[in-house]
């Protein structure tokens, strides 16, 4: 077993970080402060191919593998949350379901311009009604001779008004599974600016504050018969797939939030003075960080074998369940105790751990809560 | 259009310099990485190739792990790499590095051949005018900007307080500022293509017109007697005197409170 990162990824890490200290870092602060989605941003990811990383380059994209993408997210999440959730949710929750599940038309139409980053990607499952319960969608798709009309609304929708392709989950009707009548549920490929979709409230949130994230709604909204993502009824096991592969995506982003809250709060440390010596030369400082150091690694070792995993298997909802388990309850408990190791300072806006610490929250709960993760895992476990 | 493009691996400085007890580079203790001024004129490279169409090939002397930095390059878009490399030629100076660098450039195709002005870790800015010299084209040193019209570059030379615009006919050498542009940054496909890539590799033999007395550190006329980390100076005082008089008395006054006269 070698724990040894290859070239590729030792230089495309390299890359990232650059980017992210140059690129995002100086703008993290006024994302949050201001919610502002930053557009400039994402455009300087498209140009040097972050958006379509674990994309063959046959359909525009890198034709890198799923731990670079990993580590893509990562580095940008270390700086700044909200700019690693934009490229996990384009790439896991809509790029991915569509090379996996499209037609080659599909694929072309739209895999492309996404992987180039000339379009954005999301995903619409959460309802008001259905969010862990991902049955009790209400959202419905008729077909209407050569059309799917959708009504109904998703909320909670990561780059939910910024993006311009979402992969929106619907009832298509019902079927008898197990002597049971039970949701017949689909998937479908919906354009902004289709007549019938809008936008509801914009969420105000806790943290990853830019991310843009909207209500979607829609009324009497047609879209061609040809948008139908994979087959007909097979809509619950493809946003099922798809977050197996988003949870890599959460996992990267919440080790990233935990590695610059510590990376910070290392320097912090060394440079705060109280009774004469930095906080830093105080044993209970050297052990709170020892602990969150290893820690950390840990995550590191679960998010990478998932992502590896995703390369190398068909099924890997176990290990990214792991590591999305594990990544967000660390990155958690690490930003919430870099905010104590920052004192009074740490409470302050001022100061990146506390938008770390914000941002960290939401890592336990979308794409599936920490219970959810449980549930995944143990059902593997004892079935 | 052939451009060939000379970059160097250096430590970087950023974090400070550190030294071996004897007073050499421990280049082990720091990051190595392309030197600016030479990132920039890979840059200025990859510009003249998006907009006109030419081959990038980038080309280093040094150990076997500076292929890391043909890498890179070839990452950022360049199309091909060459290592010069050989125990012969270790311990070169600025002479005995340009008469390599020309030796290894002679067995290519060229209009255009940028090196960046200087590297961090010698500040000689000697080896880009040299190769020119080894090679017999002209050289337009501390260029700013770059142009190209038919078979001619224009440029802009940097002063310290003004610019020259010079025109020189193609092939010729220029030496890139790292003020010159900002380089772009790898892509994730362009590192796995890069890594993928064959790096050639030449030796001595493989010098063109280059004669033994002149490689490596047995060539080097250059003797390095001491190296030290640079000593910081402080800002200074700034003064804007009301007129001459004042300030022919601000700098006496100067001049006796320390001593001077």
């Amino acid at each position: 077993m070698d724990f040894t990162l290859s070239k590729e990824h030792e230089m495309a890490r390299t890359l990232f970080k650059e980017f992210a200290e140059k690129e995002v870092k100086p703008l993290a602060q006024e994302v949050d402060e201001t919610e502002v989605f930053p557009r400039g941003t994402v455009e300087k990811m498209a140009k040097y191919g972050f958006l379509g990383i674990p994309v063959p380059k046959e359909y525009g994209g890198q034709g890198c593998d799923p731990l670079t993408y990993a580590m893509c997210v990562e580095e940008l999440s270390k700086v700044c949350g909200t700019t690693g959730v934009i490229v996990s949710a384009h790439t896991s929750l809509c790029i991915d379901p569509i090379m996996t599940y499209g037609t080659e038309e599909q694929k072309q139409k739209y895999v492309v311009p996404l992987a180039k980053g000339e379009k954005l990607g999301a995903f619409g499952l959460t309802e008001p009604g259905a969010g862990t319960d991902a049955q009790g969608q209400q959202t419905k798709a008729v077909l209407d001779g050569d059309e799917w009309v959708l009504n109904g609304s998703k909320c909670f929708i990561t780059n939910g008004k910024e993006a311009d392709v979402y992969i929106i989950i619907a009832v298509t009707g019902k079927v008898e599974k197990r002597g049971r009548m039970q949701k017949e549920i689909s998937a479908f490929i919906v354009e902004k600016g289709t007549p019938g979709f809008s936008f509801g409230t914009k969420e105000n949130k806790m943290g990853i504050r830019g991310s843009s994230t909207y209500e979607l709604i829609f009324t009497d909204c047609r879209i061609p018969k040809e948008n139908l993502l994979g087959q007909k009824g097979k809509g619950f096991a493809i946003a099922m797939h798809t977050l197996d592969g988003g949870r890599i995506g959460i996992a990267a982003q919440a080790l990233g939030i935990a590695e610059g809250a510590l990376e910070t709060t290392i320097a912090y440390v060394k440079e705060r003075k109280q009774f004469g010596r930095s906080i830093g030369q105080f044993q209970n400082t050297q052990f709170v960080l020892a602990d969150l150091a290893t820690k950390v690694e840990a995550a590191q070792m679960l998010v990478y074998k998932a992502a590896m995993a995703k390369a190398t298997q068909k099924v890997y909802s176990v290990e990214a369940a792991k590591a999305k388990l594990f990544a967000a309850e660390v990155a958690m408990e690490v930003t919430t105790k870099c905010v104590q190791l920052h004192g009074g300072y740490g409470y302050i806006r001022e100061y990146d751990v506390e938008r770390m610490m914000r941002d960290a929250k939401i890592t336990e709960i979308y794409e599936g809560t920490s219970e959810v993760q449980r549930m995944v895992i143990s059902g593997a476990l004892l079935k | 259009m052939k451009i060939v493009v000379c970059i160097k691996q250096v430590p970087d400085t950023k974090g400070g310099v550190k030294f071996n007890p004897d007073g050499t580079l421990d280049r082990a203790a720091m990051l190595a990485i392309m030197n600016p001024d030479d990132k920039a004129g890979l840059e200025a490279a990859l510009r003249l190739k998006d907009q006109y169409g030419a081959e990038v090939t980038v080309l280093t002397m040094g150990l076997p792990k500076a292929t890391d930095v043909l890498r890179e390059a070839i990452a950022m878009g360049a199309d091909k790499g060459i290592l010069v490399t050989d125990r012969v030629l270790g311990g070169a100076d600025t002479w005995a590095t340009s008469t390599t660098i020309a030796g290894a450039i002679r067995n290519l195709e060229y209009d255009l051949i940028i090196t960046g002005r200087q590297a961090i870790d010698g500040d000689t800015a000697q080896v880009g005018p040299q190769i020119a010299e080894h090679l017999g084209i002209p050289v337009i040193s501390y260029a700013q900007d770059i142009k190209v019209e038919g078979d001619k570059v224009i440029v802009q030379r940097q002063y310290d307080d003004r610019y020259h615009v010079l025109e020189a006919q193609m092939p010729c050498l220029i030496t890139a500022l790292s003020e010159l542009n900002d380089p772009r940054y790898m892509t994730p496909g362009g590192i796995f293509d890069a890594c993928k890539a064959e790096i050639t590799t030449w030796g001595r033999a493989d010098l063109k017109d280059v004669e033994d007395c002149n490689l490596g550190l047995a060539g080097s006329p250059t003797k390095i007697a001491k190296a030290s980390d640079k000593v910081r100076k402080g800002a200074g005082e700034k003064i804007v005197p009301d007129s001459p008089e004042d300030a022919v008395a601000y700098i006496v006054g100067k001049f006796k409170e320390k001593h001077i006269i």
